[in-house]
């Protein structure tokens, strides 16, 4: 892509890994700083997500989730992205994230509760550094940037990523929190996970601009890259989290993706797009074009790839299981117990009426 | 009373480190209504800082900064510019503890009320939207002594607090030693004692309702006049043990009537006191339309007057 080079500038920290064409100029494994064990887990926790994506998008079709929001085509992006970071870095999600979670060690039947109607949210954010999920867009923009300023207040260290689509760049919540980031020099890295439609508006409709180029105007530098490349993901992730670590402040990356499934599993894409946008973008599968480096570079072979196929299937597997079998909670704990730390007497008394109004028969 | 708030954030600020005061104007200027005066000359600019102008990242940090473990004092510069937080407010300050288990311990300190001779925008009273939603604890204090207590309970407290200072009342004066003991959230209190009627307001009013009740009293009436102090959580007993004693109630606000904070208390009221009850409980509030140029304020706002007048309409009614 030739658009990458003119958004690349002199003090971008990827400018040594990356070619304008989003290839990985000189020895990759070098580069990035990645073990042979290591590249072929990028490719792991590819299949992995991919795997489980599908299976709890059929179990919304069987009727066992509410709803469900594919990341198919995006793999490359959530894996890239996490990997790159310290575990102790903090991850600021919207809705879609879910293979972002699960490599960040979320248990994805535990996670599978929040679209199965039982909470709003499954997991201690502070256990995983990942925040619970954003549902209004881009809302989540100004919270990483605000833990981020209080991580360079303290000098704590951590890095925020934040992640978002390029619907996001439209709401006023996505240019406040760029703004904070510039002038507080917050360490938060703005992942723009272009999947070229919001639900059923595709990119030009949504900006005339490029979104890389907008850091720009925030004082930060901003970068176009491949986001079906997880190469490319994690060597742009790793340079930016090592710049905002120095102090340098934040990062923008626009990682050009795709979103092969449809918004939601309410949704219906055929009456928006056509068979062979599909198409196109098939030929730049994140795992598929990984998969063939990885053999080219004698660090997989077909043994390694159906060791993980079946790897993924049992993950998958597990999670169906630990789904249905996850308990329905108590309703006035699911209900009441999270609303106040220190709840009135007031509160109390309307929890306890509740919860005795399910007891009475009738 | 803009003492006793500036007092009371210089206690907290050095009570706990972790304790951040930021917003619009709040550093070298000490705010619009000099608020946070001082402050940032003496805890240094990352404790007390200026903030670009956008209200829904000053409050969308603040969730930022609580997950962080700081304890975030953002200051909306004025009532009329809270919506565009709205959002931010509702969506996350309010939920996120119910979403995730982890408590935002935020005070959003928002000056609020009319009667200062303002531009539109600067005058309003959207307590009501805030204390319709779950997960935030809605505040104002009518004294200065209140102001300094209340507001160290709000930033002690876990989960989050808007805390909506009467700005008519800044320059309001009482006689307190400071540091002074904390006043619990969701206890109102008895402002003046009372036989007739119960004349129940919050912030600005609370002033209001106690020159009524001085006036009153002359004419022979006995007014007792109980500043809520927490609309959420609402003390309810104090408001019911008092419409016991009395039989009567009036109910006073700023923000318009339709839909107010008022019809809560009249509710519950007409609920639980019903069999007490010898006139319907009254409101006395703004009226319903957009808050009116200066000039007219006056004739906007609940005043003693007309406080009186349902007063005498309770005592006449059957």
């Amino acid at each position: 892509m030739a658009d990458s080079a003119q958004v690349v500038r002199e003090q971008d920290p990827v400018r040594s890994v990356l070619r304008a064409d989003g290839s990985l100029a000189g020895d990759p494994r070098r580069a990035l700083g990645l073990t042979p064990e290591g590249f072929v887990d990028l490719y792991r926790k590819m299949v992995s997500i991919r795997r489980a994506d599908q299976e709890a998008l059929n179990l919304q079709r069987q009727g066992e989730l509410g709803l469900w929001g594919q990341f198919l085509g995006q793999e490359a992006a959530h894996v890239g992205a996490t990997m790159a970071l310290e575990p102790t870095d903090w991850i600021f999600p919207s809705y879609r994230e879910f293979g972002m979670a699960m490599c960040r060690g979320i248990d994805p039947a535990t996670m599978l509760t929040v679209f199965r109607g039982l909470t709003h949210g499954a997991w201690d954010p502070r256990k995983f550094h990942f925040a619970p999920l954003a549902i209004p867009v881009a809302t989540q923009v100004p919270h990483a940037v605000g833990f981020a300023m209080g991580s360079r207040l303290e000098g704590s260290g951590e890095v925020v990523l934040v992640t978002f689509g390029d619907g996001a760049t439209s709401a006023g919540d996505w240019h406040e929190a760029m703004n904070f980031a510039g002038v507080f020099k917050a360490p938060v890295i703005f992942l723009c996970q272009n999947n070229y439609w919001a639900i059923s508006v595709p990119l030009p409709r949504q900006t005339a601009g490029r979104i890389a180029d907008r850091a720009a105007g925030y004082g930060f530098p901003g970068i176009r890259i491949d986001g079906n490349d997880v190469l490319a993901v994690f060597a742009a992730t790793r340079a930016a989290a090592e710049r905002a670590r120095r102090g340098d402040g934040p990062y923008l990356i626009e990682a050009q993706t795709y979103r092969m499934g449809a918004h939601t599993s309410s949704d219906d894409p055929t009456r928006y797009r056509t068979a062979a946008e599909l198409e196109a973008w098939s030929s730049k599968d994140p795992i598929a074009r990984y998969e063939r480096w990885l053999r080219a570079e004698g660090l997989l072979d077909q043994a390694g790839v159906d060791g993980i196929g079946k790897e993924a299937e049992s993950t998958a597997e597990k999670m169906r299981t630990r789904l249905r079998e996850a308990p329905a909670p108590d309703p006035g704990k699911a209900m009441f117990d999270r609303v106040y730390s220190r709840p009135s007497p007031g509160f109390q008394q309307e929890r306890e009426e509740f919860e005795s109004s399910l007891e009475s028969p009738g | 009373m803009a003492k006793a708030i500036n007092t009371s954030l210089r206690d907290a600020l050095r009570k706990n480190p972790k304790t951040l005061i930021f917003g619009e104007d709040v550093g070298p200027l000490g705010g619009v209504f000099r608020i946070t005066d001082g402050l940032q000359k003496e805890f240094g600019e990352d404790r007390v800082f200026d903030t670009p102008l956008a209200e829904s990242a000053i409050i969308g940090i603040s969730v930022g900064l609580a997950l962080k473990g700081f304890r975030p004092v953002p200051e909306i510069q004025f009532d009329g510019f809270i919506y565009p937080a709205f959002d931010q407010i509702v969506s996350h300050v309010a939920k996120y503890r119910n979403r995730s288990g982890v408590p935002l311990p935020i005070t959003i300190r928002v000056p609020f009320g009319g009667n200062i001779g303002a531009v539109e925008h600067h005058s309003e009273s959207p307590e009501a939207y805030f204390a319709h939603t779950a997960g935030l604890k809605v505040v104002t204090p009518a004294t200065p002594g209140d102001a300094y207590g209340l507001l160290q309970s709000a930033i002690e407290d876990d989960d989050p607090v808007v805390f909506f200072e009467p700005k008519s009342r800044y320059y309001l004066k009482e006689e307190i030693d400071l540091p002074s003991a904390a006043v619990p959230i969701g206890k109102a209190k008895i402002s003046r004692e009372g036989s007739q009627v119960s004349v129940i307001a919050y912030g600005p009013t609370v002033e209001t309702a106690l020159q009524a009740a001085r006036s009153a009293e002359q004419e022979g009436i006995s007014l007792e006049v109980i500043d809520l102090r927490s609309l959420s959580p609402l003390d309810t007993e104090t408001v019911l043990a008092s419409v016991r004693k009395t039989h009567r109630a009036v109910v006073v606000h700023e923000a318009p009537v339709f839909g107010g904070f008022g019809a809560e208390i009249a509710a519950r009221i007409s609920h639980d006191a019903f069999d007490v009850l010898e006139a319907p409980v009254a409101r006395v509030a703004g009226l319903n339309i957009p808050y009116p140029p200066a000039r007219f304020e006056k004739l906007y706002l609940p005043d003693a007057d007309r406080i009186l007048q349902a007063v005498d309409a309770a005592l006449a009614y059957g």
